[in-house]
Order: structure tokens, then sequence, then C-alpha cells
């Protein structure tokens, strides 16, 4: 009974879902044609399919509900971008201020120094971080022993589980003042050398250590696409002469081309979003001319200082970057390889 | 081709085919594999000297530490730096803060994802597309940090666990993860002929979906939990009450305060001290996830792999 019940409510639902279509014609049409209308609907392939499997909507509930809350309503809450916005504020009644907020981080002395900085981490790790795993996965999948290409994989992605605090306070121990680094350094007659103070530094420090914590994991997934690549033509290759290596230019890194496009849409579409979070641990006095990226900025203005609405204004600005970054990298690919995400 | 990827798990031993007809190996070719093999015996290195040296630290006297004369093995072999971390109070409430906040997060994301996958998974589910868009657009774009945090606020979860353990809940990236799985891993008869039995959705989901699902109920628990567990930067804009710091934020004082060069002799005692607190709190950190590492990441790697896959 009940469920009928709850059928049938369904299935107005849907008839609202329908669209201007189905409005227009109950409003124009007359009260008959009406009941046919609906008749016509209450058996068409769609309002069948409501009836008989409406109950899955029930297992999205828990999934929709967090999602809306916790990443479409923060979207709707970039609305403070454009106002005057100060914590505590109700983004219903607040100062609207257009464009002022992007105008002010545009003329800030700051904004070219911030975006140098980000584009640049990203890029310079972009450089070291993108080929690294496709050079590894080829060498690990040409390796002869299984056992050994096995147990360097369980190495190679160890570090992968270790946490930034963990990580960033391991790279403190080993380049602090009287850390390892400095004490080889000192015994082969040089000079100690305050890495975390020092702006050179802090960027090879970055890139190097986030290599070493997920190269090998990034690798993965080239070697399950390397794992299923044709082998006879690997074996005709070998008739014609072809040595490993020459195999591994012609045969495996075609085949997994792929892959390697998708891969490089995705990281293209995250080239300004930089991980803040092992930033903002790096942070020093002494390093903050090259470490102070646009998202630690957005934290430091609207977290810390509780400029709401010029932070939003920022973190809108960096992931419209990121996002038409991703559109044009998905384009050029679709246009040139057919290769893309969407 | 990626749905062959799967089949041959990246591991698994070469096809005895390959071995029939093993062409004879040129020098160029030797040259080749000598280059390989030294490559990754020194990127083998790379990736464990300086988890062995955190390890042989940790074991070894401040002094020697210090003094620069630990590289391979522990010198004046001492625990100071463990009874030290052991009298922290600070230290074990974070790890129990830390443990139930992974626990209970854990168990919640993986059924909500689960749920939703298996619906996402259905051809036969109403409004389909609208839902995979739904999900699929928070995987490109977002609200932001302030936002973000305004949400937060303004449900009154500051400063409470609710701000550690519901936000991330369900991940679009496992969802699809754990969609894939069903879809190439839930054949359409098994659901027909529960349908045929009389068996309603929640009962099919319950009793037939949930015991076949094990292999990614791991991969997705193991995938929620290291994020839970190794996660501090919600807990250090949410929380103020360091009763209620996770592991990671306490470590984040521990680990990252600033360099401080010697002074006094008492200041270098508490340098040398505080240095070997922090080679010791690495390793209690991180010593469950490393212990459980070899035996789960397996799995891990299946997640990448099935996550790969496009329908």
């Amino acid at each position: 009974m009940e469920s009928n019940l709850l059928q049938t409510e369904g299935a107005e639902a849907v008839a609202d879902v329908a669209g201007p279509a189905s409005d227009a014609a109950a409003t124009s049409e007359t009260q008959g044609e009406k009941v046919s209308l609906w008749k016509k609907f209450k058996n068409s392939f769609f309002a069948r399919n409501f009836r008989k499997n409406w109950t899955y909507l029930l297992f999205l509930i828990p999934a929709v509900a967090v999602t809306f809350i916790f990443a479409y309503i923060p979207m709707y809450g970039l609305l403070i971008a454009f106002q005057d916005f100060m914590p505590g504020d109700n983004i219903w009644d607040g100062r609207w201020v257009g464009f002022d907020n992007f105008t002010k981080f545009f003329s800030d002395p700051m904004f070219w120094p911030y975006m140098g900085n980000t584009f640049l981490l990203c890029i310079l790790g972009f450089i070291i971080g993108f080929p690294l795993p496709i050079i590894v996965a080829v060498m690990l999948h040409t390796t002869k022993n299984k056992k050994i290409a096995k147990f360097l994989q369980t190495v190679f992605n160890g570090p992968h589980f270790i946490s930034l605090v963990v990580l960033v306070g391991m790279l403190y121990l080993f380049f602090g003042r009287y850390g390892l680094v400095n004490n080889i350094i000192e015994s082969m007659g040089g000079e100690r050398y305050s890495f975390f103070l020092s702006e050179g530094a802090f960027r090879p420090m970055y890139i190097l250590s986030s290599n070493w914590q997920d190269f090998g994991w990034s690798s993965i997934i080239y070697l399950a696409a390397l794992s299923g690549v044709d082998q006879a033509q690997h074996e005709a290759a070998q008739i014609d002469g072809a040595s490993r290596f020459q195999r591994i230019l012609h045969v495996d890194l075609p085949a997994i081309m792929p892959i390697i496009s998708i891969m490089l849409i995705m990281s293209i579409g995250g080239l300004m979003g930089v991980g803040y979070e092992k930033v903002l641990l790096m942070q020093t006095e002494g390093n903050m001319g090259v470490s102070e990226i646009i998202a630690t900025y957005v934290y430091k203005q609207g977290i810390q200082r509780g400029n709401a609405g010029y932070a939003t204004a920022i973190g809108l600005f960096n992931s419209v970057i990121n996002l038409v970054l991703l559109i044009i990298a998905n384009t050029t690919s679709k246009r040139f390889s057919e290769n893309s995400l969407f | 081709m990626e749905n062959i990827a799967l089949q041959n798990e990246v591991t698994s031993p070469a096809p005895v085919k390959q071995r029939r007809k093993r062409v004879k190996e040129t020098a160029g070719d030797r040259v080749y594999y000598i280059i390989t093999y030294v490559i990754l015996a020194l990127l083998a290195l790379i990736v464990l000297y300086p988890l062995w040296f955190v390890i042989v630290a940790s074991f070894s006297s401040a002094e020697a530490v210090f003094a620069g004369k630990v590289y391979l093995w522990p010198v004046d072999i001492d625990f100071s730096g463990y009874a030290k971390c052991f009298e922290r109070a600070d230290i074990w409430i974070g790890y129990a803060n830390t443990i139930w906040y992974t626990a209970v997060y854990t168990v919640i994301s993986v059924l909500f994802t689960l749920a939703a996958a298996w619906a996402l998974s259905r051809k036969d589910l109403p409004f389909r597309k609208f839902w995979m868009i739904f999900f699929t657009i928070t995987m490109f774009f977002g609200g932001g940090l302030i936002p973000f945090y305004n949400v937060v606020s303004d449900l009154g979860m500051l400063n409470t666990p609710f701000a550690i353990i519901l936000p991330g809940t369900v991940s679009a990236w496992n969802l699809f993860m754990a969609k894939t799985f069903f879809q190439t891993g839930v054949p359409d008869s098994i659901v027909e002929a529960a349908e045929l039995d009389g068996a309603n959705r929640a009962r099919l989901f319950v009793s037939i979906i949930l015991p076949i699902s094990a292999p990614i109920i791991a991969v997705l628990s193991l995938y929620y939990a290291i994020g839970q567990w190794n996660s501090y930067f919600n807990a250090m804009i949410f929380l103020n009450d360091s009763n209620l710091y996770p592991l990671q934020l306490v470590l984040r004082d521990i680990l990252t305060s600033a360099e401080s060069s010697a002074g006094g002799d008492s200041m270098y005692e508490n340098m040398l001290l505080a240095n070997q607190l922090k080679y010791v709190t690495v390793i209690v950190s991180s010593l469950p996830v490393f212990c459980l590492y070899p035996f789960v990441q397996k799995y891990f790697a299946q997640g990448v792999l099935v996550g790969s896959l496009k329908d």
C-alpha cells in the first residue's frame, strides 16, 4: 500500500521534471486530452522504468546529501567573492561590490610574484614528476625477474603512505642545520647551509621530496597499461631484429599513449592546484619569497586575517584558471589524438 | 586494452609464450638491461635509505646523531627518545583521537560510497546521467577553501569531531572506482535472478552484493582510512581544543618547529632531546601504516587499476 503511494508520488515528480513540453500540453489542452496524455506518459518507458527502479534512488541519498552540502553549497558560497564579506556576515544581505575583490588582487604588488611562484613550482614539479613514473614503469616492466620487480614495486610505493606532516618533518631532520645532509657537507669540508631558511633550496626540496614520495605510486597506472600491450607485436618486432630499447620506443610507448595523454590532461588541469598543505608546512620566514603561492595566500587572507570575500575571489580566480587549462588541454588532445577525458 | 590490463595483473609472471620464443640477446640489449638494473637499484636505495636512517637514528644516542656519527647502523644504542615520547600525553591523546576519527570516518565513507556506487552502476537507475554529472563536476570544480570553511562553520561544526569526520565522506574518485567495480564485477544475471526470487533491493544489496564486494570494500577502506590517518589540514582550520587534535596536528608542532641554533648548555641538551623526539615520533606515528602496508599494498594497486577503467 505504502509503496504504491510513493510510486504515484514519484511518477508525479517525474511529470514535473519532464519539462516545458508536458506543462504546455497540460495548460492548453482540454481535460480529456490531459488525461490521455497522462496515461500515455504513465505507460511510457521512462515512467515504467521509474516505477520499477525508483528504489535505487534511496541508495544515492547519503552520498548526494554529503556532496550537496560540502561541495555544492560551497560553490554557491563563491558568491561572496563579489561581496565585501567578513566572517559572521550573512551571504543573503551581503554588500555587493562587483569585481572589486578581483581588481584589488590584480593591482596588489604581490600579484605577479605569487602567480610566478605558483606557476614555477607547478611547472618545475611537472617537468620531473610527469616523465619519471613513465620511465620507472617501463624499466620495471622490462625487468626479467618478476620477483625482483614485485619487490621493487613494493619499495617504490611505500613512501606514498607517509603523511605530509611526517614527510616535511623528515625534510627538517635531514636538511636542518644539524641534520644528516649538513653533517655530510661538513665532513667533506663544506660549510653548513640553512636549507630551510634560504630561498634557493625551497623549490628543489619541495619537488624532489614530492617525487620521492609519489613516483612509484604514479607508475602503477602505466605498469597496468604496459602489461596489456599485445605480445604478438613484440614478437614480430623481435623477429625483425628490434632491440629491447627499440621495442620500448616503437611498441610499448605507442601502446600506452592513450593513458599518457589522459594523465597529461589531468596534470595540466591541476597545474595551478599545487598542494598547498605541504607548502604551508615547509614555509619559514627565510623562504617566504618563493614559497608564498596563491593557495597559501588564500589561506592566510581568508582564515587567518578574516578577509573572506577577498580570499574567496583569489581562490575562485585560481580555480577558473585551472578549469580553463583543463578544458584547453582536453580539447587539444581530442583534436590531435582522439584521447580525451570528457 | 584497459580490460586486458586488469586481467594480467601488474605483477603477474610473464607469459610462458615469451620464454619459449626468446630471441638471442644482443650486446645492445645487455647494455640496456645493465643500465636499467643500475638505475632501479639506485632508486631503491634513494627510497629506502632515508627511512632506514630515521629508524637507526631513533635508536641511537642523541649526541651521536647530532655529531654526524650515525650513517648506517645505530651508534650508542639509546632509548631515551622513546622514553620521552611515551611521556608525552599530547601524542597519545592525538593517537586515540586519530584512531576513532579514522574508524568512524572509514565506516561511514565506505557505506555511503558503496551504496551510491551500486545505484550508479545500474543502467536502469532513474536520471542516471544527471547523477553522473552531479558527482563528476565535483572532481574538477569546487567552492574552494573559504566557502567550504563557511559551510562547516554555519553548520555549527567548528571545534567538533563532525568537522573532521563528515566533510570528506564521499570522494567522487572512489565512488567511480566502486561503480566500475560493480559494472565489471557483478553480472546482470545475478541481479535479475535475485529479483525473480522476489528479493527487494535492500535485501539484494545486503545479502548478495556486499558479500561479493570484498575486494572493493578493502580498497575503499584502505583509501579512506589512510587519507584520514594522514590528514592535518582540516583539523588545523576547524579545531581549537587541543584535546580534539588528531595525531598529525600534534606531530606538526613537534616536527616542523622552526630551527633553533645552539646556545648554552641546557639549550643544547634540550635541542638534542627535541631532535631525538622527532626521529621517534616519525617512527611511532607511521608504524601502524607501515606494519599493514606490505599486506595491503596489492589492494591499493588494484584500486588504481580499477579506477583507470573507463565505461
